[in-house]
C-alpha cells in the first residue's frame, strides 16, 4: 500500500543525501519526496511517499530513526491527513481549444499564471488525484511540460502534536 | 603495566596528559582526544594532515605509524574489539581517506566503535576536485554510524564530544570526522569538552517491565529453549549475566562466530557456534527448540540458511538494541528493543526455570551423535591439528585473530574461546587482510597478552605489508599461517559446486621463513604435528613477533556445512568424492 512518512530532520548539509541513500541502499522506493522548513527554524520537515507492506514500512521508519539527524518518523499512511501537492502545467492552446480549456480548468481552480500565443502554464494545487485528474484531461491538448512538487502531508488537527520532538518519548513501532 | 591499566590511570589523572599549547585548531584536536581518553592513534601522514601531524609531535599520544592506511584502521578495529574502547585512526585526505573503506565497512558490519579521522583539502578547496580530494562524507554515508565534516573550528568541540558519544553507545559503529586542513592550521583555544548533545540521537535503554514479565513466563513454559546470543553481549558487557542466566534456567547456549567467549566453551550448557559451518548439535537444537531466544544477534543469512527452514517450531524472542533489527529477517513474537544487561538483569529477577531436563538430553545426544571432528592425519599435518595445538600451548588463553576462511572456521570451531574480546575475526564484511593488522592492535592494547593470528596464506598476503610496523613498535604478534596453498574456502565451493574446476585459487606464497628474516622478524616452518608443536613452544617463548607457516594438507574441507540455499538442518558433514 501508499506509504506517506512525515519526518523531522536537523536542518543541516547533506541530511536530505542520508535520507535518500538509506531509501535506495534497503531497496526502498521513493514515490516522491518534500522538504522543507518546519514549525521551528532548525528543523526541516519532509514528506517521504513510498509503497511498501507493514514490514517494510515499519523497516522504513526505524532505519529512518537510527540516522542521527532524524528527530522523529510519523508513519502517517493510515491517519487522517490533509496532503496537497502542486503542478505546473503548461498546455498547448489554440484559438479553437482556448475556450474548451478554460472550461476543464474551473472547477479545479487552478491559476493561469502565463499566458502565450501557443501554450500557456496552470498552476494547480490539491490531492495527488486531483493533480492526475487535471492532467489527463488536459493531455489530449498537447501537455508540453508538468513540473509536480510532490506531496507534502500534515496530521489533521487534534492528532498527536507533540509538545516538542525533543521531549517526545520515542515508542519503537514494534 | 598494561595499556588499560595505563589508560586507567590516564582516566584518573588526565592533568598529567596535557597539550603543551593550544592556539591551533590541530592543537585543539589533540587536546580534544586526550581529554576523550584517547592514548593511541593508528595513522599515516599525508599533505592535508600535516598541521594535525605537527601538532602530535608535541602530543602525548601514542602514534602508531602502519605501512597501509588499511593496516591502520584493522588495527584500530582491533585496539578496539580487544578492549571495548574505540580505536582511533588517522589518514590524510583523497587516497589516505578512500583507504580505510574496507575497515569502516567491516567496523560498521560488526558493530565495532572507531573514530575516523581524515584529513580534507582546505574549505575553500571542497568542491573543485583539488589535488588528493576525496568526497569521503559522502562515500561513508552508508557505512558509518554517522560522520561530520567540520566547517568551523567553534563546531569541534562538540563534534568530537558527540563523535565518541555515538560510538560507544547503543549499537556500537564508527564515526568519521573529515577536517580541513584550514581547520587544523587556523586559530583556536583551549576548550573544556562539553557534554555529548547530538540532537535526533537516541538509545533505546532499559526493557519494558511488563514485556519482560511476558517473556519470562514464555521461558517458563518452554520445553525446548535456545539461547542464540551474539556479539551483541561483548559489546553490552553482559556476559556475566548471560552466564547468571543460562545457568540458574538450565537454558543451553548456541552463539554465532562474533559471539565466541561470551559464554565459555567446554561448559555444559555451551552448545557450540551455529551456522554454515556450526555444531552439528547446534544446528539441530536451533531446528528443534520450541522457544528461542536471541540475546544481541541479527538473524544474519550465514546463520539462518533458507529462512523457511529456520526454526520452524520456536515462539522467538528477540532482545537488541538496535530496533533495525527487530522482524528484519525473521519475524519474531516478542520484539525487547533494550540494552541486552538490563534486559538478562531484569529476567534475573523472575522466575523462568522451564522444565528442559529432556530437551539437554537430546542435545547431549546429538552431540554423540556426530561430535565436532575431523580425520587425523597419517601423514603431513591437518589445519585443525593446528588451531588444537595453539589452543593447548596457550592454555586456550590467548587473544586471537583470524583472516577470512577455512582457517577461520576451524580457529572458531576449534580453539575454545572462555571470556568475551579474546576472540577478533572479521564477521559480516569478510574482509580478508583483517586478522594481523587486528592483531598488530589487540597486541597493542594488550601487551602483557599472548596475541595469535591464524591466518591463511592468502589472507595474510593482503596486509604483510604491517610485519614493518610491528618489527619496529616491537609487537610480539605470533602469526599462524595455515598454508595450504589455496584460497582454501574458494577452493573449497568450487570442488563442491563447480566440479573441481579450482579457478583461480590456487595462489603461491614467498618464503615465509626468508620473509621473516628481511623484515626483522622470526621466521619457523612445520610440516607434521611433531614439528607443529616444536615451533608453537618455540614462537611462545621467543619474546618478539613470530611467522609461523604451517604446511598443511591442501585439500581439507570445513565441516559440517549448510550448503548455501539450504536449511541450517541440512547440514553436509562429510564429503565423498563421486
Amino acid at each position: 500500500m501508499e506509504r506517506i512518512l512525515s519526518v523531522i530532520v536537523n536542518d543541516r548539509p547533506g541530511v536530505l543525501a542520508r535520507v535518500a541513500g538509506l531509501f535506495s541502499r534497503r531497496g526502498f522506493n521513493i514515490e516522491s519526496i518534500t522538504v522543507g522548513s518546519a514549525e521551528e527554524p532548525t528543523y526541516s520537515r519532509m514528506t517521504i511517499v513510498s509503497h511498501g507492506d507493514d514490514a517494510m514500512a515499519q523497516q522504513m521508519v526505524v532505519q529512518l530513526m537510527k540516522l542521527v539527524d532524524v528527530i522523529d518518523v510519523h508513519d502517517i499512511s493510515r491517519e487522517k491527513v490533509v496532503s496537497r501537492e502542486l503542478a505546473l502545467i503548461k498546455v498547448r492552446i489554440a484559438k479553437e481549444t482556448r475556450m474548451e480549456i478554460s472550461h476543464i480548468l474551473e472547477p479545479f481552480r487552478v491559476s493561469i499564471v502565463d499566458v502565450g500565443h501557443t501554450s500557456m502554464s496552470v498552476e494547480v494545487t490539491g490531492d495527488t488525484e486531483k493533480v492526475d485528474a487535471l492532467i489527463g484531461l488536459l493531455s489530449p491538448y498537447g501537455v508540453l511540460a508538468i513540473a509536480r512538487t510532490g506531496v507534502t502531508a500534515l496530521v489533521r488537527s487534534g492528532i498527536s502534536e507533540a509538545d516538542s520532538y525533543d521531549e517526545r518519548q520515542t515508542a519503537w513501532p514494534m | 603495566m598494561s595499556a588499560s591499566q595505563t589508560f586507567e590511570t590516564i582516566q584518573a589523572h588526565p592533568e598529567k596528559r596535557k597539550m603543551p599549547k593550544v592556539s591551533l585548531g590541530a592543537e585543539l584536536l589533540c587536546d580534544l582526544l586526550i581529554q576523550a581518553g584517547v592514548d593511541t592513534i593508528f595513522g599515516y601522514p599525508g599533505g592535508a594532515v600535516l598541521p594535525i601531524y605537527d601538532a602530535l609531535f608535541d602530543a602525548p599520544l601514542r602514534h602508531i605509524l602502519t605501512r597501509h592506511e588499511q593496516g591502520a584502521i584493522h588495527a584500530a578495529q582491533g585496539f578496539s574489539r580487544a578492549t571495548g574502547r574505540p580505536g582511533v585512526v588517522l589518514a590524510t585526505s583523497g587516497p589516505g581517506a578512500t583507504n580505510l573503506v574496507t575497515g569502516i565497512t567491516d567496523a560498521f558490519m560488526d558493530s565495532t566503535p572507531v573514530i575516523i579521522l581524515t584529513g580534507q583539502v582546505a574549505s575553500e578547496k571542497i568542491g573543485s576536485d583539488a589535488f588528493q580530494e576525496a568526497d569521503i562524507i559522502g562515500i561513508t554515508l552508508p557505512i558509518t554510524k554517522h560522520n561530520y565534516q567540520v566547517r568551523n573550528i567553534a563546531d569541534l568541540p562538540q563534534v568530537i564530544a558527540d563523535a565518541f558519544h555515538i560510538a560507544t553507545t547503543g549499537r556500537p559503529g564508527p564515526v568519521l570526522i573529515d577536517l580541513p586542513k584550514d581547520m587544523m592550521s587556523g586559530p583556536a583555544q583551549r576548550c573544556q569538552m562539553p557534554e555529548p548533545a547530538p540532537r535526533g540521537y537516541r538509545v533505546p535503554k532499559a526493557p519494558d517491565p511488563v514485556v519482560l514479565e511476558q517473556v519470562a513466563a514464555e521461558i517458563k513454559r518452554a520445553k525446548r529453549p535456545l539461547l542464540y546470543i551474539g556479539g551483541g553481549i561483548i559489546s553490552s558487557k553482559s556476559s556475566e549475566d548471560l552466564r547468571e542466566f543460562a545457568r540458574r534456567n538450565q537454558i543451553p547456549v548456541t552463539s554465532t562466530l562474533l559471539g565466541l567467549g561470551a559464554y565459555p566453551a567446554g561448559d555444559d550448557l555451551f552448545v557450540g557456534m551455529l551456522g554454515m559451518h556450526g555444531i552439528y548439535a547446534a544446528n539441530r537444537a536451533i531446528t528443534e527448540c520450541d522457544v528461542l531466544i536471541a540475546l544481541g544477534v541479527r538473524f544474519d543469512d550465514r546463520v539462518t540458511g533458507k529462512l523457511e527452514r529456520f526454526s520452524p517450531h520456536s515462539k522467538k524472542i528477540h532482545v537488541d538494541i538496535d530496533p533495525a533489527e527487530i522482524n528484519k529477517n525473521v519475524p519474531v513474537m516478542w520484539p525487547v528493543v533494550a540494552d541486552v544487561g538490563m534486559t538478562l538483569r531484569g529476567l534475573l529477577a523472575l522466575d523462568c526455570v522451564p522444565d528442559a531436563e529432556a530437551w539437554r538430553r537430546q542435545i547431549a545426544g546429538w552431540h554423540e551423535e556426530w561430535p565436532l571432528s575431523y580425520r587425523p592425519a597419517q601423514d603431513g599435518l591437518k589445519p585443525q591439528r593446528v588451531v588444537e595445538l595453539l589452543a593447548e600451548a596457550t592454555k586456550g588463553q590467548a587473544i586471537v585473530t583470524t583472516e577470512v576462511g577455512q582457517h577461520q572456521m576451524w580457529a572458531a570451531l576449534f580453539y575454545p574461546f572462555t571470556r568475551p574480546r579474546q576472540w577478533i575475526t572479521s564477521g559480516g564484511l569478510g574482509t580478508m587482510g583483517f586478522g594481523f593488522p587486528a592483531a598488530m592492535g589487540a597486541q597493542v592494547a594488550m601487551p602483557e597478552q599472548t596475541v595469535v593470528c591464524i591466518a591463511g596464506d592468502a589472507s595474510f598476503q593482503m596486509n604483510v605489508q604491517e610485519l614493518q610496523t610491528i618489527v619496529e613498535n616491537k609487537l610480539p604478534v605470533k602469526v599462524a599461517i595455515l598454508n595450504n596453498g589455496f584460497l582454501g574456502m574458494v577452493r573449497q565451493w568450487q570442488q563442491f559446486f563447480h566440479e573441481r574446476r579450482y579457478a583461480e585459487s590456487r595462489i603461491g606464497s614467498p618464503d615465509y621463513v626468508k620473509l621473516a628474516d628481511a623484515y626483522g622478524a622470526l621466521g619457523l616452518r612445520a610440516a607434521n604435528a611433531h614439528e607443529a608443536e616444536a615451533i608453537i613452544e618455540q614462537a611462545l617463548r621467543h619474546d618478539g613477533p613470530v611467522i609461523m607457516e604451517f604446511l598443511v594438507h591442501e585439500e581439507e574441507n570445513v565441516f559440517p556445512m549448510v550448503p548455501p540455499g539450504a536449511g541450517t538442518d541440512q547440514m553436509t558433514l562429510e564429503w565423498e568424492e563421486a
